[in-house]
């Protein structure tokens, strides 16, 4: 029972909850950081695979198929060792900043995140591609019989309907990401996973007990986990209204 | 680009063993954690359309919970909890249990999307021909319900394969552990480009297929349901025009 006691005491001392906290917000801000940008880059992407079918662009459309296969039929992991020692750092990232105990863990965040970056665009490029075959193929004819030319249909009339409908899986993405983001752990102690997993192994100095025990085990990893069920089945929950919405107009609809 | 050398190459090439070594682990643990992750998802698939209010309770809770933490969190949880209480099941096992534990809770929702998009008069039908429960999913459900469950699944077990890295934050074998310490090893290291690359190949072969055949089977289905229109006028289902 001390030992579990050891355990309580060792996650309420307040320097240690504030570097779990600290690891929080970074989880959540590479996972935001790796959705917008992967968005971006997805929709991108995926306008290519989709209606590059002309002339010159046909060899991007090579590409960002390409690019999405490699991307998705390969772990993360890999991209992160790959980005570890091939990824260069602009000089704005090479500084000790957000925090962090060094340069060279900037740098490593860096190298990380854009690891994640480019394996999620590749996800979300296949699920906006999904938004974008959703919209009815009569939307392009009227855009075209309103004189619009392609990027316009497709910047006012086809990507706005293209979003509203993957929407909810977007936000599922973000859950997908949070958990991705654990796969930094492997690499630099900077998210939460990581610092969970970095108080575990000096759990000895920290809980009186001079030894590493079960209990420490069940409390640090146990809060880790109570953390992410929190953020993930919030946003679940929000997925969840979102479409019982959705499908409550379309019925309307109907 | 110098980290592509023909010196690199060739020391991959002398030890090939490793890869392939890694490889078979990667793909044993994988073959593992997909046939429990499939007995896990058949249960709880089952228990969750089920009639019991426990069970079904039970089934929201595992996949609620499994779903919304990170599977790296729980080898590590696992294997951790099981080693500092000196019940230590080997790095491997540990693997393959909170691999299959984690995508079966993805599989359990992927039946039970299966067995939900039967219409409930199917269920009925069987009851009034005096179909037991067990009979009723075995002749009747299941049979109906495989084309939607099938795309949804080979993408888990493609998932499945790409996580077997999780195995590397417990100092697994797998292939991406051995390609890491074979880049960083005193003897071997330096071979980055090729290595990785030879790795990333590696998975390639092995997802591409299975991910093709999944969106294959997909956009055969969409067909299908685009086929199987209403009727005009008499509001009967035509299917497979």
């Amino acid at each position: 029972m001390t030992e579990l006691q050891a355990s309580f005491q060792m996650i309420s001392t307040p320097a240690l909850m504030q570097y779990l906290l600290r690891g929080v917000v970074f989880t959540l801000m590479i996972s935001l950081v790796a959705v917008v940008l992967g968005i971006l880059l997805g929709s991108v992407l995926a306008l290519l695979r989709n209606y590059g079918t002309h002339g010159k662009a046909r060899i991007f459309r090579r590409i960002a198929i390409i690019y999405i296969e490699v991307f998705r039929n390969t772990p993360l992991l890999l991209w992160i060792f790959i980005c570890l020692v091939f990824c260069p750092v602009p000089k704005m990232f090479s500084r000790k900043m957000f925090g962090l105990a060094s340069a060279a863990d900037v740098k490593l965040l860096f190298k990380a995140a854009v690891a994640l970056v480019l394996f999620t665009s590749s996800v979300i490029a296949e699920i906006i591609r999904g938004g974008l075959n959703s919209v009815a193929e009569g939307q392009f004819e009227a855009g075209h019989a309103q004189g619009f030319n392609t990027v316009q249909i497709m910047w006012y009339i086809v990507l706005p309907q293209a979003f509203r409908n993957v929407i909810p899986t977007l936000l599922s993405q973000v859950i997908t990401t949070i958990k991705d983001s654990s796969y930094l752990a492997n690499v630099a102690a900077i998210e939460l996973m990581a610092r969970t997993k970095q108080l575990m192994s000096t759990a000895y100095r920290y809980n009186g007990l001079g030894t590493v025990n079960v209990s420490d085990v069940f409390v640090l990893f146990g809060l880790a986990a109570l953390i992410y069920f929190v953020i993930n089945f919030s946003l679940s929950c929000i997925v969840r209204r979102i479409q019982k919405k959705t499908r409550k107009t379309v019925k309307a609809a109907a | 680009m110098s980290l592509f050398t023909p010196e690199a190459w060739s020391k991959v090439w002398t030890y090939r063993t490793t890869f392939l070594l890694g490889l078979e682990t990667t793909v044993l643990t994988a073959l593992s954690g997909i046939l429990l992750a499939l007995v896990l998802g058949i249960l709880f698939g089952l228990m969750a359309t089920g009639k019991s209010k426990l069970l079904r309770g039970i089934a929201r809770v595992y996949v609620e919970f499994i779903q919304n933490t990170p599977v790296v969190l729980q080898i590590c949880f696992l294997y951790y909890a099981l080693a500092f209480s000196g019940h230590s099941i080997g790095i491997l096992p540990a693997g393959i249990i909170s691999l299959g534990v984690y995508h079966g809770a993805y599989m359990a929702e992927v039946f039970r999307a299966g067995i939900e998009a039967i219409p409930k008069g199917q269920f009925e039908a069987a009851q009034a021909q005096g179909f037991h429960y067990m009979e009723q999913m075995i002749y009747i459900i299941l049979p109906q319900s495989v084309k939607i469950i099938l795309p949804p699944m080979v993408n888990q077990v493609v998932n499945l394969v790409k996580n077997t890295s999780c195995l590397y934050i417990i100092g697994g074998s797998d292939l991406i552990s051995l390609t890491y310490s074979f880049v960083t090893g005193a003897n071997t290291g330096g071979a980055y480009g090729p290595a990785y690359l030879v790795c990333g190949v590696l998975f390639f072969i092995i997802c591409f297929p299975l991910s093709r055949l999944a969106s294959t089977w997909e956009q055969r289905l969409k067909l299908r349901d685009r086929r199987t229109v209403i009727c005009p006028g008499s509001g009967r289902k035509v299917a497979d025009l």
